[in-house]
């Protein structure tokens, strides 16, 4: 792999070489529309990349401009970012559910003066921001629905940019070659805005020798090949989602599929059945979530079929990763549930054809780990933040071990500073972060990236995350632990949507619980139990109930001293739209403590019940005043 | 030229006088509403333009033929379609079965050709599947397209309602109570839709609706009736201070006061 990167070392030049290699026999992307998947081979995305480049430099686009991308995973998104590569610009990308206020900060504070959308609603993010916005010069959309109405003369048809590049191709046939010729190594490839469990959003600057090289030495341990297939439906302003759709998808050649719509996100994967995958941890635990809610459903035979398998693929799992010999007659077992179990459920996940599947981006609990891992999905965590390009650890193939997150690919040095927090140092580490030296600095201190996680290394040199430094807790007795490690073990519970593990300089563990609507709806259906809204039925005393006991199942798996010992159901759920969660769904812990002290501070004080008087907005601007008493429950 | 144009129509269900003289005319290209209380008469005009009842006096003329007295069939193939107030789809099957059945008048191949499905009849089923696939793709229900309707919420009924009227490909497009049930943003989407039919697809609209807030945003003219009888028209600004409009809604609608003094 790392041979085509001594000629071929930017990400336009790998396009060009994978057109004049592939041409228009091997299908590059898909993307269902109208029900079908529409194909697009290397060399129509090749011809989308050069016309689009050359459209934006007869726009004035200049070497080292910023170009912001915002929208769906669709071709144009990937086919903008690099084009604007090819014409020495610098793209960045916007998560598609930002608010207005990021979307403007993250535009302003890059300088981008092209951006790229997706249709009318994004547009209308940035037209609403406009005039905070004096440096966008141009703003692109591809999907030209709604449009009609919009006459500025700074918005333009992604096709009609498309068209000024042939145009200028006419008049300058050897613009693009040279211009893609001209882009080097170690040039700044990509700004990755990460979305930060505090304050705003730092802009990481990649190089292509940042992602290619990551890329690279992580196919050296978890190799990809030219007919893999991948969906991609995680934000592509993810880094995750950058690496597999870009860096590695333009090194092997494989093929990338765009879901129709995010909705449709499931019933496309199993049409298409992808070989690889990379998700971070919630879209593991949903899928988790929604068998177990199907099995409740399912009839009785096929419910007792499920849990009479799943055990023997916890076992099977288990002896596995043990490296333990498998006795025949559990092999024997594995094998009965697989044919009658497993591999249905597996069809129906659309991960059949898996050959390697990856979580990262935060911490996955063990035992939705196992849970894949005993169905013959062959699970691996991987490690890594954004500043090093994604990805410095990785379980390797029969090396897996349920609370580690494997070794440090080739070129990564891992090391533990004296205070427990995880340095790392590879070709993958980032430039630094745009206009902002201090973090930079901080980050980067005597040339190691500093994590910010706290972690040890197992006696077989695998790497263990414990959790953010600034997260572990200390009780009042001195007691360590991880709030998220107790937290990931509750949300195991198909019941248990988010929760925030209290504790710091407390006498005891409490949690503040949202409950998993749909399912606790579904499970209240099946008890005739009447609810209203949300609100209503987070503070049923039954449900209450219920939660006790899954809160009770976590205790039992916990030592004595970090048990959840009072929990309290919240009246909504965490949103990142109300600064809640990160855009990655990570809880702000500083901000969910401010934000419900009230709540907090009753927990503690020992009160039975507490009241709310709280106001609440609407994803459409609406908001309304909830008034409600949450009940806490002792365990 | 109005592209419809109801005629001085007198409809009456024994001693009752649904109808009593009224006139209409809806231009080409426009959103037009028709308002009113209760038993004003409003289906029962939609009726009349359907060719579902035959006015006892008056008729109705769409591109100048005389639409009154055809069969409803007939008419549908003049380009009008509809929805109803209380969904019209079969709900046991498919989003997408409705609308390919929705286009069902395009289907020129006989039971034989379509059963062995070669040639002729394969390349006007694909054509059909476009087009269905085309207003799946503009009324966003890509998500449910295999899904049976029956086990659909109230609100994405009604759009695969209207889904079904556009694939007959109408000129004009009767909505009867779009609206109705519906929470503020399922509204919000079908005002939007229905913009968009009109101003995208260029499709005459004729809508009948309570919501007078989304009544008064997207019409250009609005009609009221009230008991048989058309007393305002105009745009809506005009007939929101017709004080005739203002009477006949007294003690049938106060929202519709507190909506015209909020405006």
């Amino acid at each position: 792999m790392k041979e085509i990167l001594k000629t071929h070392d930017t990400f336009p030049k790998l396009l060009v070489r994978n057109a004049e290699v592939f041409g228009d026999r091997k299908v590059a992307m898909r993307e269902k529309e109208f029900g079908i998947w529409q194909e697009f081979s290397w060399k129509e995305y090749h011809d989308h990349v050069k016309y689009f480049s050359l459209g934006m430099v007869s726009l004035g686009l200049k070497t080292g401009d910023k170009v912001a991308i915002i929208g769906d995973n669709r071709p144009e998104w990937v086919w903008g970012e690099v084009a604007a590569q090819a014409a020495g610009a610098v793209p960045l990308g916007l998560y598609q559910d930002s608010t207005l206020k990021e979307v403007s900060y993250i535009i302003d504070h890059s300088d981008a003066s092209f951006v790229v959308a997706e249709d009318q609603e994004q547009v209308d993010k940035i037209l609403d921001m406009k005039e905070q916005l004096p440096k966008v010069r141009y703003i692109i959309y591809s999907d030209p629905r709604g449009m009609r109405g919009y006459k500025q003369p700074f918005l333009l048809d992604f096709k009609e940019v498309e068209n000024f590049g042939r145009e200028l191709e006419q008049r300058d046939p050897e613009l693009f070659a040279k211009n893609v010729a001209s882009a080097k190594y170690e040039d700044l490839a990509f700004i990755c805005y990460t979305s930060g469990t505090t304050g705003f959003p730092k802009g990481a600057m990649l190089s292509f020798r940042n992602f290619l090289s990551m890329a690279a030495n992580l196919m050296e341990v978890d190799n990809k090949f030219e007919k893999d297939e991948f969906v991609s439906f995680l934000p592509l302003a993810w880094i995750g989602e950058q690496m597999m759709c870009l860096s590695s998808a333009l090194i092997t050649g494989f093929t990338v599929n765009f879901p129709e719509k995010p909705e449709t996100v499931q019933e496309n994967i199993r049409e298409i059945g992808p070989t690889i995958m990379f998700s971070p941890p919630r879209i593991w635990e949903n899928m988790t979530s929604t068998v177990q809610v199907k099995v409740m459903d399912a009839s009785a035979l096929k419910r007792r079929m499920f849990h009479w398998a799943l055990p023997v693929g916890y076992a099977y799992a288990d002896a596995v990763f043990g490296k333990e010999v498998i006795p025949a007659s559990l092999r024997l077992r594995y094998r009965l549930a697989y044919a009658l179990v497993f591999r249905a459920l597996k069809d129906r996940l659309g991960l059949l054809r898996i050959r390697s599947a990856s979580t990262g981006g935060a911490a996955l609990g063990p035992d939705v780990f196992k849970f894949f891992n005993a169905m013959g999905v062959n699970l691996k965590q991987i490690y890594g933040q954004t500043e090093i390009s994604g990805i410095s650890c990785i379980h390797r193939e029969g090396d897996i071990n349920f609370d580690s997150v494997g070794k440090p690919i080739p070129e990564t040095e891992i090391r533990l500073s004296d205070s427990g927090e995880i340095l790392s140092r590879s070709p993958s580490v980032f430039i630094g972060y745009y206009k902002n030296s201090e973090e930079t600095e901080k980050t980067l201190s005597d040339g190691w990236l500093h994590s910010g996680d706290a972690g040890y290394f197992t006696e077989d040199g695998h790497l263990v995350v414990i959790d953010r430094v600034k997260d572990v807790m200390h009780l009042n007795d001195s007691t360590r632990f991880s709030p998220q490690f107790i937290e990931n073990k509750l949300k195991f519970s198909p019941y248990i949507k988010e929760c925030v593990c209290l504790g710091n300089r407390r006498d005891f563990i409490a949690a503040m619980i949202c409950i998993d609507y749909p399912n606790v709806g579904k499970w209240a259906e099946g008890r005739r139990l009447s609810y209203t809204t949300y609100t209503d039925h987070a503070a049923k005393p039954e449900v209450l109930e219920l939660l006790a006991k899954e809160v009770e199942k976590v205790n039992a798996t916990l030592p004595e001293a970090t048990r959840v010992k009072k929990f309290v159901p919240l009246y909504k759920e965490l949103d990142a739209d109300d600064d809640e969660l990160t855009r990655t769904r990570k809880v702000r812990r500083a901000f969910v403590g401010e934000r419900y002290k009230h709540v907090i501070e009753g927990v503690y004080a020992g009160e039975e019940a507490i009241p709310i008087d709280a106001t609440i907005k609407y994803q459409d601007g609406k908001t309304s005043r909830i008034r409600t008493t949450l009940g806490v429950r002792n365990l | 030229m109005p592209l419809l144009r109801i005629d001085d129509i007198h409809l009456s269900f024994g001693g009752v006088k649904a109808i009593n003289g009224v006139s209409i005319n809806v231009e080409k290209g426009s959103i037009h509403a028709i308002i009113g209380p209760n038993g004003a008469g409003k289906t029962s005009i939609f009726n009349c333009i359907s060719s579902v009842y035959k006015p006892q006096r008056g008729a109705v003329y769409f591109e100048d033929r005389k639409v009154t007295g055809m069969k409803p069939d007939h008419v549908t193939h003049l380009g009008i379609a509809r929805t109803f107030q209380n969904i019209a789809l079969f709900h046991h099957m498919t989003v997408l079965d409705n609308l390919m059945l929705g286009r069902h008048q395009f289907l020129k191949r006989g039971i034989l050709a379509g059963g062995i499905f070669l040639g002729p009849a394969r390349t006007e089923e694909i054509e059909n599947r476009k087009a269905v696939e085309d207003i799946i793709d503009f009324l966003e229900i890509e998500n449910i397209r295999k899904k049976t309707v029956g086990t659909l919420a109230y609100g994405l009924r009604k759009r695969v309602e209207l889904g079904r009227a556009l694939a007959l490909k109408p000129k004009l497009l009767l909505l009867d109570e779009p609206m109705a049930g519906m929470n503020l943003e399922e509204k919000e989407d079908m005002a939007r839709f229905i913009i968009d039919i009109n101003e995208e697809w260029g499709v005459t609209i004729l809508l009948i609706e309570h919501d007078l807030g989304v009544v008064m945003d997207i019409s250009h003219r609005v009609s009221v009736l009230d008991f048989g009888v058309k007393i305002s028209e105009g745009a809506p600004a005009e007939v929101a201070n017709d004080p005739r409009v203002i009477k006949a809604y007294i003690g049938e609608d106060d929202d519709f006061l507190r909506d015209m003094e909020a405006r």
